[in-house]
């Protein structure tokens, strides 16, 4: 069978790779339409399709490589890091927003299709269409694979800030798998920020970028313990905070909250610092965050701020204001797979002593969850809840 | 170089201002200094004149209704997406836009 395929293919790694793959094709027909009369004669003919269409596949990607090398260009020495230029490159104002942050993610990042689509919260098929079609307009429309003129370059940076940002999330709180953080992931969009930040010294909003994920990184190592347990911001040992990390986000902020309008990324962190800066969580300057919400959902309109913001109103003005923000956005729908909506009013809840609720709450978040250190905290949380002492 | 169909929508289709039609005259040679070259191009007759045909039947207007109408296309060779929008934003428009599209192919037909 492999001879046969090699044949077709004249490459024998492609033809074992053909192979193989027809005898997991062979599991799954087989199983739903039953052993064929010849079974060698299936495998082969499925094997030398598989080699067939690979060698097709490469025939239009030689056809499209000319596409996909960068020429030699005297801007080229502006942007040494390889890996921003592609940020810049997948971030095309042709794409869709959705496509350049999704493509980024698959092609900078080398995260799988499923992990994308779980970042940005859309379905495995959708996301994986979504890519195969950027990456189809890409190669159709000859979107260049070159570093944006210093005219384009400002245009640019939004999405490619709003990806690394994404980038890091997906690093801060792995969305499938066994630990909380993915360090290689988050560690690579901090690197990407300062490198921005290096390149593009005057753009306020690179800099609030940059402080956000300092400070998110300040505090890593605080948000799981010992057992990978996920570690809530209120129980958190602040003396572990990475206080340099902080002081440097700190003088980022303070020269980017300057700028005429504050964007979103330098709001974000000086949210983010409120928290940081506070002694104690009980000391948070809650008005102060709250604030600074209402002036992001201005400009930022999405319902992940809105669910952020009822958080700290929670804080500022109780649990009973909150929940009602939080009803809202339920009725409103656009967060329904996004499992800190549930949690969230899960808390509010169990704070209010609505304690039957609150749990059917942490059970609804416990389903849509997929990383595990947050599963484990939600079943602690539904445990407790169901407990018939309290 | 590729090709590109850039084609262009018009509230009033070709129904233009003698200035709008000027800087039309003018945009093959200003594409040429860009760096790109115009191959073909076309002018439309207005929407109303159109006529479709669905299988059998014959209707009066074009295929799609929509409320700007094609006003015309022209075919530029570019270097790349970024170059073809540089040389489509030269296109003189009163109210409406272009639209800049990859081709497969593009061939005139030569009488033999």
């Amino acid at each position: 069978m492999l001879a046969s395929t090699v044949r077709v293919t004249r490459d024998l790694d492609l033809a074992e790779e053909a192979v193989q793959d027809a005898y997991v094709q062979a599991l799954a027909a087989w199983a739903a339409d039953g052993v064929p009369a010849r079974p060698g004669a299936w495998l082969t003919v499925a094997a030398r399709r598989n080699a067939l269409n690979v060698l097709q596949r490469q025939r239009t990607l030689e056809s499209k490589l000319p596409l996909l090398i960068v020429p030699d260009s005297p801007v080229e020495s502006d942007i040494p890091d390889d890996r921003l230029r592609l940020v810049f490159t997948c971030c095309h104002p042709a794409l869709a927003v959705e496509a350049q942050v999704a493509l980024t993610l698959r092609m900078v990042c080398g995260m799988a299709t499923a992990e994308v689509a779980g970042v940005l919260l859309v379905s495995e098929p959708t996301m994986a269409a979504r890519i195969t079609r950027a990456k189809k307009k890409i190669a159709l429309a000859r979107i260049p694979y070159v570093v944006p003129s210093a005219a384009d370059l400002p245009d640019r940076v939004e999405a490619a800030l709003m990806v690394i940002h994404l980038l890091y999330s997906a690093g801060h709180t792995a969305t499938a798998g066994p630990d909380l953080m993915r360090d290689d992931l988050a560690e690579r969009a901090l690197d990407l920020a300062r490198m921005l930040r290096l390149l593009l010294p005057g753009e306020p909003e690179v800099a609030g970028l940059l402080a956000l994920l300092l400070i998110h990184h300040a505090r890593r190592s605080s948000r799981a313990d010992a057992d990978g347990r996920l570690v809530r911001l209120d129980e958190q040992d602040r003396s572990g905070w990475d206080r340099a990390m902080i002081a440097e986000a700190d003088r980022l902020i303070t020269a980017a909250l300057t700028a005429a309008a504050p964007g979103r990324f330098t709001l974000q962190a000086a949210i983010a610092a409120l928290h940081a800066e506070a002694a104690t969580y009980g000391e948070t300057d809650w008005a102060q965050i709250v604030l600074l919400y209402d002036q992001l959902l201005r400009i930022w309109p999405s319902p992940v701020v809105a669910l952020n913001r009822a958080a700290a109103v929670s804080r500022a003005d109780g649990p009973a204001a909150a929940l009602a923000l939080v009803e809202e956005l339920e009725r409103d729908g656009r967060l329904a797979a996004y499992h800190y909506l549930p949690a969230t009013k899960a808390d509010l809840l169990r704070r209010l002593d609505r304690h039957d609720e609150a749990a059917t709450a942490y059970a609804e978040a416990l389903a849509l969850a997929g990383n595990a250190a947050e599963q484990r905290f939600l079943e602690a949380r539904v445990d407790e809840m169901r407990r018939p002492t309290r | 170089m590729a090709r590109y169909a850039v084609m262009i929508f018009e509230r009033n289709g070709n129904d233009l201002p003698p200035e709008v039609v000027a800087e039309h005259m003018t945009l093959a040679g200003r594409i040429t200094e860009a760096g790109g070259k115009v191959i073909a191009g076309m002018a439309l007759q207005e929407n109303s004149t159109a006529t479709s045909i669905r299988g059998d039947l014959i209707t009066d207007g074009p295929w799609i209704e929509t409320k700007e109408m094609i006003a015309g296309i022209f075919v530029i060779e570019a270097r790349d997406l970024d170059h073809a929008i540089a040389l489509a934003k030269m296109t003189p428009i009163l109210d409406g836009g272009v639209e800049v599209r990859p081709l497969i192919d593009f061939a005139v037909v030569e009488e033999s």
